[in-house]
């Protein structure tokens, strides 16, 4: 009798805090909530960029996903709950807006490029070229069937036909945050990332990087949207604005990003 | 729907080969290495029974993350498996078809223990000691009246583990670098078309998984003599 007893407290404590959770939610919801969504390679510009916001939103709650461009553009097509996102290759939210899916204009926030990075060799003094040296066994890139960063890692290695010649080596990483881990991990020698992740501080102990030639591969330029489902969410439309805050820009270029505006190269 | 006329690309076939070359490999290895671990734990009166049986059933609650995690920095070149199999001169597992193999032998194990433990303790110590009493050795006594008599224990096993391992996804996602004919699977494959939008191809690898998947069960569950309940 006692263990039935016991079970049914448990049975209703467990229904009370599942029910009660959703309310507390909402509560905290009247200071304002958004969920952004954003390309792995901001991944730490983007939480300097959130810490930034919440000084003048203490109470907001922000909460941010990061994935492969890529996955949130299929996602945000069948529903998924994102106020805002970030994507690496801005043809992906110029899409979801031709689709009506985005509450105003797909807004550039920053131009992205890529480096060739590595804990184990100087990459500092290497180039794609010698991606070939036997020395290096794997290098990893990110997948570019659907990573940005990963389409463009192919150009440019197309751009100087080493494209097939490095077939046996090449692992891909799902989103570039993945591809960089690949290489911190010491599986993969070398690979190509983004220069935001290289000048990441954990990374950039790790070790050095080389800047690829952008005329090698199409502009990564990268834009963002605030999605149908918060055009009315007040804070969404904040945080959009926030995005061209001499404080955003100064966090933005900071982690190697050219911003819309600036000149193109130096 | 009259334009739908999605076909398997090559790159898909090699995702399905790949996909049963890698489960017929784990599961012949995990018939040969968890019939004895079977063996031992249907046995047993040692104290390491339990967490023997706790190890080999881990899989069976943890994350494929936890796994993959530790078998990439285990087997990256500063982890111990890395560093043992590059001074046996075979390189690094992780983005090879043999990492693949070894991190799938821990996630399906207890697929293939299990059902071959419980065979060997519904069986008993009665006919061993019947067929101990007639004269046979232990080897004998094993292959001869242990072996057929878990039979069905065995097949529940092998199918258990083929199937599993052909499930098999986030491990695969972490260690495998998505590799064509050496570690893109078809559950990879299937992930990778979603993201590229390439729905029908999707679709496609979806559906006869699906369709795979229900008949091995069905097969399973219409076996009349199930030794594991």
């Amino acid at each position: 009798m006692d263990s039935i007893r016991t079970l049914l407290t448990a049975i209703t404590a467990t229904l009370a805090l599942g029910l009660t959770t959703p309310m507390l939610a909402e509560e905290s919801a009247s200071a304002g909530a958004i969920t952004i969504a954003a390309a792995a390679d901001l991944k730490f510009a983007m939480d300097e960029i959130v810490e930034a916001f919440r000084v003048a939103h203490p109470d907001a709650k922000v909460d941010v996903i990061y994935g492969s461009s890529g996955k949130f553009h299929t996602q945000i097509q069948q529903g998924a709950p994102f106020d805002l996102y970030f994507s690496a290759d801005i043809a992906f939210p110029r899409g979801l807006e031709e689709k009506g899916l985005s509450a105003g204009p797909t807004r550039p926030y920053a131009l992205g490029r890529i480096v060739l990075w590595s804990p184990g060799l100087d990459a500092t003094t290497m180039t794609l070229n010698d991606l070939t040296d036997s020395r290096i066994r794997k290098i990893a890139i990110a997948n570019p069937r659907h990573a940005p960063y990963g389409m463009r890692a192919e150009e440019a290695l197309r751009a100087l036909g080493l494209w097939d010649a490095l077939q046996g080596k090449l692992v891909m990483g799902e989103n570039i945050a993945q591809t960089a881990q690949f290489v911190q991990t010491g599986n993969a020698e070398v690979g190509i990332i983004a220069l935001a992740l290289a000048l990441n501080p954990t990374l950039a102990e790790a070790g050095g990087y080389h800047l690829i030639d952008d005329r090698l591969h199409e502009p990564l330029e990268q834009g963002f949207i605030v999605t149908l489902r918060a055009k009315d969410n007040p804070l969404a439309h904040d945080f959009a604005d926030f995005m061209t805050s001499p404080q955003t820009r100064a966090i933005m270029s900071h982690y190697g990003f050219v911003l819309p505006g600036d000149a193109v190269e130096e | 729907m009259a334009e739908f006329h999605p076909a398997l690309t090559q790159a898909d076939w090699s995702a399905v080969w790949l996909t049963f070359k890698l489960a017929s490999v784990v599961t012949v290895i995990l018939l040969l290495v968890g019939t004895p671990i079977a063996w031992w734990l249907a046995r047993t009166r040692s104290k390491w029974k339990g967490p023997v049986g706790a190890l080999v059933a881990l899989p069976l609650v943890l994350p494929p993350t936890v796994l993959g995690f530790y078998l990439l920095v285990a087997m990256g070149p500063h982890g111990p498996v890395g560093q043992f199999t590059q001074w046996l001169g075979i390189g690094l597992l992780p983005f090879t078809f043999a990492g693949l193999v070894v991190g799938s032998v821990f996630y399906s194990m207890p697929f293939v223990v299990q059902p071959i433990q419980n065979a060997f303790e519904a069986i008993g110590e009665r006919p061993l000691e019947v067929a101990a009493t007639l004269r046979a050795n232990p080897w004998d006594r094993f292959f001869t009246v242990m072996l057929p008599l878990a039979k069905p224990g065995f097949i529940t096993a092998a199918i258990l583990g083929f199937a599993h391992t052909v499930g098999e996804f986030g491990v695969v996602l972490m260690i495998g670098g998505n590799i064509p004919e050496q570690t893109r699977v078809v559950s990879v494959a299937i992930y990778d078309h979603v993201e590229a939008l390439e729905y029908a191809e999707a679709h496609l690898l979806s559906a006869g998984m699906l369709i795979f998947s229900f008949l091995v069960l069905l097969a399973l569950y219409s076996r009349k003599t199930s030794v594991w309940r």
